[in-house]
């Protein structure tokens, strides 16, 4: 009975009308409750059956609430786990607006991968957005505040764009299902554009090292896990097999590195990666075979876990010491032994260190672009998979628990923190010692055996002599020093171009604006000047006669009138 | 780097954290790991000959390849990288005014 009424709720409505209690409970009740909400949710996808239910035709449109198959459910429970981990580390938060906002905000986006129709689709993408921007703004402060407003207007542009794509669609073949979409008609492009502002395509990616790091150690660890990962989801729905996604998932994959490099905030560091590890999901679904699909959701899914444990990691020495950035930490792992363990686990699993989860998923990826022939791709995925351990994995546990000892001395990180961080760790461990476990939930069949001595070799190869390139790099001086600085990316155009031309614009507008009022008021002064001339007190049109005069010019008037009657 | 000298300095100085000791404070130590590092890269670069790769690409199969990509391509990126600050890097508060 409980069973039957659980499987004809919406997936993620348990958590959006859940969210509707929160402010009435207090305290650890409160965080007790949120916790409880994502594991009614996992109790409820196991008791649903594949299929589609909540059919309601709108304006002779069929819209389909919910979706249950292979692939929306793996993304399901992956949403899931995520929100159960970021509750345990928000455990000692008592934030109601970050709270309230991140359950709704989960729960739009496990409505989104279950919505079965581009509508449905649409109505849980905005509230995303909507519900997301509140995480970024319950940081309470300025530059919090202006990220969020920035990052706002991104998405919902995403929301207009899905909602024009939507409807161009449903004119041209007369249906709003959101099964393979591709790019042959107007609607399928304004579409792929929706969802590559959400996936953080190139020069579409900015808002995410923007707003993500400004949000609180927490709230960031929310957002990291759900916006992008939906946009994942929905290409490889949409646009499997779409070849151009291979040029986009390989430019993702490389040029953020540099960036990484360079950026001295180390959560920006990991919105930096966060992207790159995203150009290897777009590369996968854009080859579309089987393994690479089935490569690109098995990143996805792993990408969420250890990229969650990254955020957490930074976000404790956050919480304690007060700041992120590369240049004012170091030597930490003498306060926060445990906090650095969960982070080299981190590490470990998204550079693809073996019996790490990264190792599994990646290398399905890589080698589905090898085996479909695409050359230069290949290429530049492992020069990524090369750097991606030498930027990420070796300089952020070096500049925040190693390196010069900045003096700084704290806490290890609380309890509920530790247990979300080791959760999460234990999932990444597990996933790569036992890879078969995520396997049955892949969408397809898998028939690949990551574990083999040339693969393992290789990498291993790979891996070791990356780090030995930091280490001589670091030895001779060459590696960029970490400070206080701004990188300008692509919000260069639009925090700096667009504020100033703007500003030229109107500058110039007020000089044109003011030398046309100056000659408008002199043309009217003339306008003026001229009337009194001709019409003031002393105008030849305002002069008085003399009455012998009138008298004369009405004679004549009648004479002239008289001669024109007689003749 | 430049804080090869300060590294010294701080080595001698008492640690903090109630004079406990590190064995990682110690810079022989560090120099100890380096070359932990390379001998495991050299054994890596050795274990080429002793099995059969299973690859797509004629030129994975070069001796050493992967090795050699994995030191040499992070080089390029990190001068790359350093160039590019150039171009690149703002005051912190660029933005805020």
């Amino acid at each position: 009975m409980i069973t039957e009424v659980a499987s004809n709720i919406p997936p993620g409505l348990i958590l959006i009308v859940g969210a509707l209690l929160i402010p009435f409970i207090r305290g650890n009740m409160r965080s007790a409750y949120m916790l409880l909400l994502p594991l009614l949710g996992i109790w409820q996808l196991t008791q649903m059956d594949a299929g589609t239910f909540g059919t309601i035709t709108i304006f002779g449109l069929e819209t389909t609430h919910v979706r249950i198959d292979k692939l929306s459910l793996i993304f399901g429970y992956i949403f899931y786990v995520a929100a159960v981990l970021g509750v345990i580390f928000a455990w000692h938060n008592k934030d109601l607006v970050e709270q309230a906002s991140a359950i709704v905000y989960i729960g739009a986006a496990i409505g989104a991968i279950f919505a079965g129709d581009l509508i449905t689709l649409f109505v849980y993408w905005e509230l995303t957005a909507v519900a997301s921007v509140f995480i970024v703004w319950a940081a309470r402060t300025d530059r919090a505040y202006k990220a969020a407003m920035r990052y706002l207007i991104i998405q919902i542009l995403s929301g207009v764009l899905l909602a024009a794509g939507a409807v161009v669609r449903a004119a041209e073949n007369g249906s709003v299902d959101f099964g393979a979409i591709g790019l042959a008609s107007p609607g399928g492009i304004l579409i792929l554009l929706a969802f590559g502002i959400k996936c953080a395509f190139p020069l579409m990616h900015n808002w995410v090292q923007d707003a993500y790091p400004e949000a609180t150690p927490t709230g960031t660890v929310f957002l990291s896990a759900f916006t992008t990962k939906l946009a994942i989801y929905a290409l490889a729905r949409g646009y499997a097999g779409t070849e151009e996604l291979i040029w986009v998932g390989t430019i993702m994959a490389v040029f953020p590195i540099f960036y990484a490099v360079l950026e001295n905030d180390l959560r920006r560091v990991l919105a930096y990666t966060l992207n790159n590890q995203l150009g290897f999901m777009v590369a996968g679904i854009g080859v579309g075979t089987t393994l690479a699909i089935n490569g690109a959701v098995a990143h996805a899914f792993v990408g969420i876990l250890y990229k969650a444990l990254l955020f957490m990691s930074l976000g404790a020495v956050l919480h304690r010491v007060g700041t992120a950035k590369g240049s004012e930490l170091g030597g930490l792992y003498k306060s926060m032994p445990l906090t650095t363990v969960f982070c080299l686990v981190g590490c470990a699993s998204i550079s693809a260190f073996p019996l790490f989860c990264g190792f599994i998923t990646k290398s399905m990826i890589i080698t589905a672009v090898a085996k479909e022939g695409y050359l230069v791709s290949f290429v530049l995925l492992l020069f990524a998979s090369a750097c991606v351990f030498h930027y990420v994995a070796i300089k952020i546990p070096h500049f925040a628990f190693f390196a010069q000892d900045s003096g700084k001395r704290c806490q290890e990180a609380p309890i509920n923190m530790l247990l979300a961080m080791g959760i999460a760790s234990f999932m990444c461990i597990g996933i790569g010692v036992y890879p078969d476990a995520l396997f049955s939930l892949l969408p397809y069949p898998v028939d690949y055996v990551p574990y083999t001595t040339s693969h393992v070799v290789t990498i291993l190869q790979l891996l070791a002599f990356s780090a030995l390139a930091f280490a001589v790099v670091q030895r001779i001086g060459l590696y960029p020093l970490v400070q206080r600085s701004t990188m300008l990316d692509f919000d260069f155009s639009y925090r700096w171009i667009a504020p100033e031309a703007f500003g030229w614009l109107l500058s110039r507008g007020a000089i044109a604006w003011e030398t046309m009022r100056d000659d408008m008021l002199s043309m009217l002064r003339n306008v003026i000047k001229t009337t009194i001339h001709f019409h003031g007190p002393d105008g030849i049109m305002a002069r008085t006669a003399g009455l012998g005069a009138s008298a004369g010019a009405v004679m004549v008037l009648l004479f002239v009138l008289l001669v024109a009657v007689m003749s | 780097m430049s804080d090869l000298h300060h590294d010294r300095q701080t080595s001698t100085v008492p640690p903090e954290g109630g004079g406990k000791y590190y064995w990682l404070d110690d810079k022989k130590n560090t120099t100890k790991i380096l070359w932990v590092l390379v001998t495991v890269c050299a054994g890596l670069i050795i274990a080429d000959l002793f099995y059969h790769k299973h690859v797509v690409y004629d030129f994975e199969n070069w001796f050493g390849f992967y090795g050699l990509f994995g030191f040499f391509l992070p080089v390029v990126l990190v001068l790359l990288a350093q160039a590019l600050r150039k171009i690149l890097m703002r005051d912190e508060d660029y933005y805020d005014h």
